[in-house]
C-alpha cells in the first residue's frame, strides 16, 4: 500500500528554506532531509533546533542557512523551546497581540539529541500534546563531536567511542526504536522517512504538519562523513538501508501501523553493510546475527501493519 | 482604598506575577517553591489570568520553554529552588546570552548533598555569576513589589536581561505576613504590556542562537556584560519610579543603623531581619552596629556599596553558602577585592551561617559584634566540630 501520491518530480516546491552555503560535507543526506521537509512545512514555519551538525553548519554568527525563523538555545532541549514557542504563539493570538494565523513548529535534533539527551524533553512535549512536529533527523552517531556512539547507533557499527578491537567487535547494543518510543506516547502521526525517498518524505512531512496535536518525524540521513562512505553513494545508502529493512518506512497514524515501502521482499542486510567503512570490521557470523534480528523485526512491523 | 491583608508571602508572588499579566508560565515543582506554582496554575486554570501554564517535565525543560516564549515575544514567568536551580543552570546562562527579560523567583534553598528541603543560599551562590540581575528580598512585600518590577527592568530595551527575585526558603517564603497588592490599574499603568524587538515569526524571519567563532564571541560576551553593568541606572530608575508611584521605596543598597557606626554587618535576605533585630538589642546595651544589605547582588552595586561602607573600620559579613573551598565566601571575596583596589583600611571577617535551614539567633550575631573572629579564615557560626 502506498501513500496517496502528492509529490512529484514535475510537481514539487521549488521555494527553499534551507539555502545553499551552507557549511555541511558533501553528499550530506541530514540537510536534504530538512531541506525536503522544509519546503512541505513551508513559509510560516517557526524551527527550534538542538545543537549539532545542522545547527553548526547552518549558523556560524552572522550567517544563517534559514529564511525561516529559527532559534537554538542548547543540545537537550530543542521540544522544551518548541513547546515554549507554541504556548507564546497561542496565547498572544488569543490576546490578540499577534494576528492570528497558522503557523506551524518544528523542533529538530539529531538521533543524540532525541533518543538520548533529549528524550525526557521529548517525551514531555509529546505528552503534554503541542501542537508541532518533532523531526529526528538519524545519522547513527554524535556525529558534531567526531562521530561517537548513540543509542541509535547500529549494533556492529564502529565509532570512535564503540570501537572494535580485541575484546569488541564494535557497537554493542541495538539500535534504540525511537519511533516506536514516540508512537507509545500515543500521538497522532509518526513516521520514518529517508530523503533517498523524497516524495514519500514529503508526503509524510504534509501528513505531519496538518496533525492536530504531536506529529514525530524519524529521517534517516545517511553521513558519508561518519559511515565512511563515498560522498556519492550517500542516496543509494538510503536506499539500501530502506530495502535491506534495516530501516523500514512505515507510518503510525493515530495507532495504525502502515508500511510505506515495497513489503514483497528484502535485499540480504549484507548488501548494506558492505561498502561502508564503519561495519568494515564484521564477521560473516556478526552479520547473520544482525540478518536474524532485522529479519524479526521486519516480520513484527508487517505483524502491527496487519500483513499476513 | 487597597488594604494590607494576610497572606502567605508565597501566594502574594503568584498574584504578584498575575498582576504583572504572565502570558507563558513552565514550571516544575520542588518545595520551598511550589506553592508559588501551585497558586498560578490555579489562577490560570480559573481564567483569571490570560497565560498558557506549561506542566513542564523538569526544570531543565521549564527554562529552555521559558527561552522559547520569551523569544517568541510572551512575558514570561517561572520559580524554583535548590536543586531545580542547578538543574536548569545550563540554560540559564542561554536566557542571559540571548537576553531573553525572564523573570524567575528563586526560593532559596541548601543544596544536597545532604539532602535539605530548608533554606539557605547555596543555590543562588553556584548560579551568582549566571549573568542574570539578581535581587534579594527581605519581606513579603518587598517580593511582591520586586516581582512586579523585576519585569519592568528586564523588558527595558537598555536592558534586555533576565532577572532572578531571590527570597529565602520557608523563613519567607512559607510565613503569612501583611501584604498590600496594589490594584491591577496601578500596576498596569507601571508596567505596559511587553514590546520585544525581535520575535519568532514568519512575517520577519530572524535567526536566534547563531554560534559565535572567536572573532565574535569576545565582543557577544562584552556587549552582554556591558547591559549588566549599566542595569544599574535602569535599576535605580525602576526602583524610584516605584517608589513615586506605589509610595514605598527602595534602594540597591538598604542600610540599617548605619550612618555613625564603625562597624556594619553585610547581608543578604531575610536574615537581614534577625540582624535588625540583634542591632536593637545592642543598642539596648550601649553598643552600636550597623547593618549594610544588598536588595541587588548583579550586578554588584559598588559605588552603593563604598559609599554605605565609608568610615567603617570592621565588617562583618554573613553568608548562607559554604565557600566550596574557596578562600571565602562569595559575598566575601566580592568585598575584599573592592577593599583591596580602593585602599580600604577595613577589618573583614567572613561568618558562614544559616545552613540548611539552621536557625540563627539574634545572640549570635551579637556574639559576633562583641568578640571578632579572625579574618583569616572563615567561621562557621554555631557548627558542632
Ligand atoms: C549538554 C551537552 N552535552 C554535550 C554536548 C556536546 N555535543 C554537541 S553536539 C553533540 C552530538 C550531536 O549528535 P546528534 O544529536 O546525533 O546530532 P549530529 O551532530 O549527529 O547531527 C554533542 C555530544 C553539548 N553541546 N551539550
Ligand atoms: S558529519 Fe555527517 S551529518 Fe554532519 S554535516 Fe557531515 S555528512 Fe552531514
Ligand atoms: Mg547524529
Amino acid at each position: 500500500m502506498r501513500l496517496k501520491k502528492i509529490y512529484s518530480y514535475t510537481d514539487h516546491p521549488e521555494v527553499e528554506y534551507a539555502v545553499s552555503g551552507h557549511r555541511a560535507c558533501q553528499g550530506c543526506a541530514e540537510i536534504l532531509g530538512l531541506r525536503l521537509a522544509l519546503k512541505v512545512f513551508g513559509k510560516d514555519t517557526i524551527m527550534t533546533m538542538a545543537t549539532g551538525c545542522m545547527e553548526i553548519i547552518s549558523t556560524p554568527f552572522p550567517l544563517t542557512d534559514w529564511t525561516i525563523p529559527w532559534i537554538h538555545v542548547a543540545f537537550e532541549n530543542a521540544a522544551a523551546v518548541a513547546s515554549g514557542v507554541e504556548s507564546a504563539l497561542k496565547i498572544l493570538m488569543e490576546k490578540g497581540k499577534i494576528p492570528k494565523k497558522d503557523i506551524h513548529v518544528i523542533a529538530s535534533a539529531g538521533d543524540g539529541g532525541t533518543s538520548d539527551i533529549g528524550l525526557q524533553a521529548l517525551s514531555g512535549a509529546l505528552e503534554r500534546g503541542h501542537k508541532f512536529t518533532y523531526i529526528c533527523v538519524d545519522n547513527e552517531a554524535y556525529m558534531n563531536t567526531g562521530i561517537q556512539r548513540s543509542s541509535a547507533t547500529p549494533f556492529g557499527a564502529m565509532t570512535t567511542t564503540s570501537p572494535p578491537g580485541k575484546k569488541s567487535m564494535g557497537q554493542a547494543t541495538w539500535k534504540k526504536n525511537m519511533p516506536k518510543i514516540a508512537a507509545a506516547h500515543n500521538i497522532p502521526y509518526v513516521a520514518t522517512a529517508c530523503p533517498s525517498y523524497p516524495f514519500d518524505l514529503m508526503e509524510k512531512a504534509k501528513k505531519a504538519k496538518n496533525t492536530n496535536g504531536p506529529s514525530y518525524l524519524h529521517i534517516l540521513s545517511v553521513c558519508p562523513t561518519g559511515w565512511r562512505i563515498p560522498t556519492e553513494a550517500a542516496i543509494e545508502y538510503g536506499r539500501l538501508a530502506v530495502r535491506s529493512g534495516a530501516f523500514p518506512l512505515y507510518e503510525v497514524e493515530n495507532g495504525k501501523y502502515r508500511i510505506t515501502q515495497k513489503t514483497d521482499r528484502l535485499i540480504p542486510i549484507s548488501e548494506y553493510l558492505k561498502g561502508q567503512g564503519r561495519f568494515r570490521h564484521l564477521t560473516d557470523d556478526i552479520i547473520e546475527n544482525i540478518q536474524t534480528r532485522i529479519s524479526a523485526e521486519w516480520e513484527e512491523l508487517k505483524f502491527l501493519s496487519g500483513i499476513k | 482604598m487597597t488594604m494590607k491583608k494576610g497572606i502567605e508571602v508565597s501566594i502574594a508572588i503568584a498574584d504578584a506575577a498575575k498582576l504583572a499579566r504572565v502570558e507563558v508560565i513552565a514550571a516544575y515543582p520542588i518545595t520551598p517553591q511550589t506553592h508559588i506554582v501551585e497558586h498560578l496554575s490555579e489562577i490560570v486554570a480559573n481564567g483569571e489570568l490570560e497565560a498558557k501554564y506549561i506542566n513542564v517535565e523538569s526544570e531543565h525543560s521549564a527554562m529552555s520553554a521559558c527561552c522559547g516564549a520569551s523569544a517568541t515575544g510572551a512575558r514570561t514567568f517561572t520559580s524554583t529552588s535548590a536543586q531545580g536551580l542547578e538543574l536548569m543552570h545550563e540554560i540559564l546562562f542561554i536566557a542571559s546570552g540571548m537576553r531573553f527579560p525572564i523573570v524567575m523567583a528563586t526560593v532559596n534553598r541548601a543544596l544536597s548533598s545532604p539532602l535539605s528541603i530548608w533554606g539557605d543560599q547555596s543555590d543562588v551562590m553556584a548560579a551568582r555569576d549566571s549573568g542574570w540581575i539578581m535581587l534579594f528580598c527581605e519581606n513579603g512585600q518587598e517580593a511582591v513589589d520586586s516581582t512586579i518590577m523585576a519585569f519592568k527592568i528586564a523588558e527595558d530595551r537598555r536592558v534586555l536581561l533576565p532577572v532572578m527575585i531571590n527570597l529565602d526558603g520557608f523563613s519567607l517564603s512559607h510565613v503569612i505576613e501583611p501584604i498590600l497588592l496594589p490594584p491591577q490599574e496601578d500596576v498596569d499603568a507601571f508596567l505596559p504590556s511587553y514590546n520585544p524587538v525581535y520575535t519568532l515569526h514568519p512575517d520577519k524571519p530572524v535567526t536566534m542562537g547563531a554560534y559565535g567563532m572567536p572573532e565574535i564571541y569576545t565582543e557577544a560576551k562584552f556587549a552582554q556584560e556591558t547591559a549588566l553593568r549599566n542595569s544599574k541606572v535602569v535599576i535605580d530608575e525602576v526602583l524610584e519610579d516605584f517608589g513615586k508611584k506605589f509610595g514605598r521605596s527602595y534602594k540597591a543598597v538598604e542600610k540599617y543603623n548605619n550612618d555613625k557606626t564603625e562597624f556594619a554587618f553585610i547581608g543578604l535576605g531575610s536574615i537581614c531581619e534577625n540582624i535588625k533585630t540583634s542591632i536593637d538589642y545592642l543598642k539596648d546595651e550601649g553598643k552600636e552596629a550597623g547593618l549594610v544589605q544588598l536588595r541587588l547582588f548583579r550586578p554588584f552595586p559598588k559605588d552603593d556599596f563604598l559609599k554605605a561602607i565609608e568610615g567603617k573600620k570592621r565588617l562583618a559579613i554573613i553568608e548562607r553558602a559554604m565557600p566550596g573551598g574557596a578562600t571565602y565566601g562569595p559575598l566575601f571575596n566580592e568585598i575584599a577585592a573592592l577593599a583591596h583596589t580602593h585602599g580600604l583600611d577595613i577589618a573583614l571577617e567572613n561568618y558562614i551561617c544559616g545552613l540548611g535551614g539552621r536557625d540563627v539567633q539574634p545572640e549570635e550575631f551579637m556574639d559576633v559584634f562583641t568578640s571578632p573572629q579572625s579574618g583569616k579564615n572563615i567561621t562557621v557560626l554555631g557548627v558542632r566540630e
